[in-house]
């Protein structure tokens, strides 16, 4: 069981120093597919009195699981990912899917009823 | 031997035991380490990459080793006890007994999402919601209000006739059995149901809502039934698949069990009815 326990923490800990930015010892790799796929433009909002911000982010630190798109709720990073079908999700709204990065922070922000995101790992 | 019931059918007895058993591996604090190891795979989980939780063919047998796991640490607590499954296809309404104070309590008020009745709301003081990306640390529900209706048995059925358990590219735009169950395509069941709950239901830390154990015993009674429906039809992939658990395979976090290991449940449990 403890064991158990510290695998559990470190691929834990792995997702969540990939979420705030810090990269990991073995950075997740991109397929040619996800290349060539169009990437949704940069966009800055203020979204019921909330500044929502995405952008595409490329290599090195910022290498995302969700393929290069950066997303953020008054400047504190929103975990998203891009499904094969071109949807999108966030940490916060996991089964629902919505078109867009943008239509993702704008979910975040319904979600969140005006709480603060907290930097991950916060908690 | 664990049999598994149907939620609706519990006595009072057997609600009150789980809820204790809950409620004390949550002061524990083992029951915050399933939200954590749960919210770390849906992050980590992705259709182009490495994907073992979610959106792949191992969602249904990792999900079942996730609840062996938490109904073994249960039945430290109390030996009696087993996970409850909910048929959100038959117990479809806000009115359901799964919803009463005795049991799970209600849907949250609308201001806020608050929980405010059963043993698992903030002001019962004994479900802080610690694993979590903002302030709030009270439990949230809006039953029925991100998508009106949860699946119909009718659709559960389209589901279950589907032979073929899985295909390439493995993943969120798969056809096949897995991936109609777990919701990326088609009618969508699993999926549905985790955002017709709402609140932390809808989110990656959905093991804050403790739903979450008897929507996924069902999910795993459907995998089941399934079985059963199509004896001629087995786990695939079989092997050589780049980033997917194949059937003999490993599965993270524990690094000891394939997906063949646990294609028969009646080894661990057993289910009150077909």
């Amino acid at each position: 069981m403890p064991e158990l326990s510290r695998r559990r923490a470190l691929t834990a800990a792995a997702a969540l120093a990939t979420m705030a930015g810090v990269q990991p010892a073995v950075a997740p790799t991109v397929s040619a597919t996800e290349h060539g796929r169009h990437t949704p433009a940069s966009f800055d909002e203020v979204y019921k009195g909330r500044r929502i911000q995405g952008r595409p982010v490329s290599g090195g630190a910022h290498q995302h699981h969700g393929g290069g798109y950066a997303v953020s709720v008054d400047g504190v990073e929103l975990h998203v990912m891009r499904n094969a079908d071109g949807s999108w999700i966030s940490v916060v709204s996991h089964y629902d899917p919505v078109p867009t990065p943008r239509a993702a922070a704008r979910a975040a922000v319904d979600e969140l009823q005006g709480a603060a995101l907290l930097p991950f790992p916060a908690n | 031997m664990t049999v598994r019931k149907n939620q609706a059918a519990l006595t009072a007895d057997e609600k009150r035991r789980f809820v204790a058993a809950v409620v004390e591996l949550k002061r524990s604090g083992r029951y915050d380490t399933f939200v954590t190891t749960h919210n770390a795979f849906i992050v980590g989980d992705t259709d182009d990459g490495e994907r073992t939780g979610h959106r792949s063919p191992s969602f249904l047998p990792w999900h079942r080793r996730f609840l062996l796991d938490f109904e073994r640490a249960l039945q430290e607590v109390d030996s009696s006890v087993a996970l409850p499954y909910w048929d959100w296809s038959t117990d479809r309404s806000i009115r359901s007994s799964l919803w009463a104070p005795d049991f799970l309590g209600g849907t949250g008020r609308s201001r806020d999402g608050r929980v405010m009745d059963g043993p698992f709301a903030a002001s019962a003081s004994n479900w802080s919601i610690n694993v979590r990306v903002d302030g709030r640390t009270f439990l949230r529900r809006s039953l029925g209000t991100a998508v009106r209706e949860l699946p119909t048995r009718a659709e559960v059925e389209s589901v279950l006739a589907m032979p073929t358990y899985d295909t390439a590219p493995w993943n969120s735009a798969s056809d096949g059995f897995r991936n109609h169950l777990e919701g990326w395509r088609g009618v969508n069941l699993h999926n549905r149901v985790h955002v017709w709950v709402g609140g932390h239901m809808a989110t990656g830390m959905s093991p804050n809502d403790p739903v979450f154990w008897l929507h996924h015993a069902y999910v795993d009674k459907l995998w089941a039934q399934w079985q059963r429906l199509h004896p001629g039809s087995g786990y695939v992939p079989v092997a050589g698949t780049p980033n997917v658990v194949d059937l003999n395979d490993t599965m993270k976090p524990w690094n000891d069990v394939r997906p063949a290991d646990l294609l028969d449940h009646t080894a661990h449990y057993t289910f009150d009815a077909a």
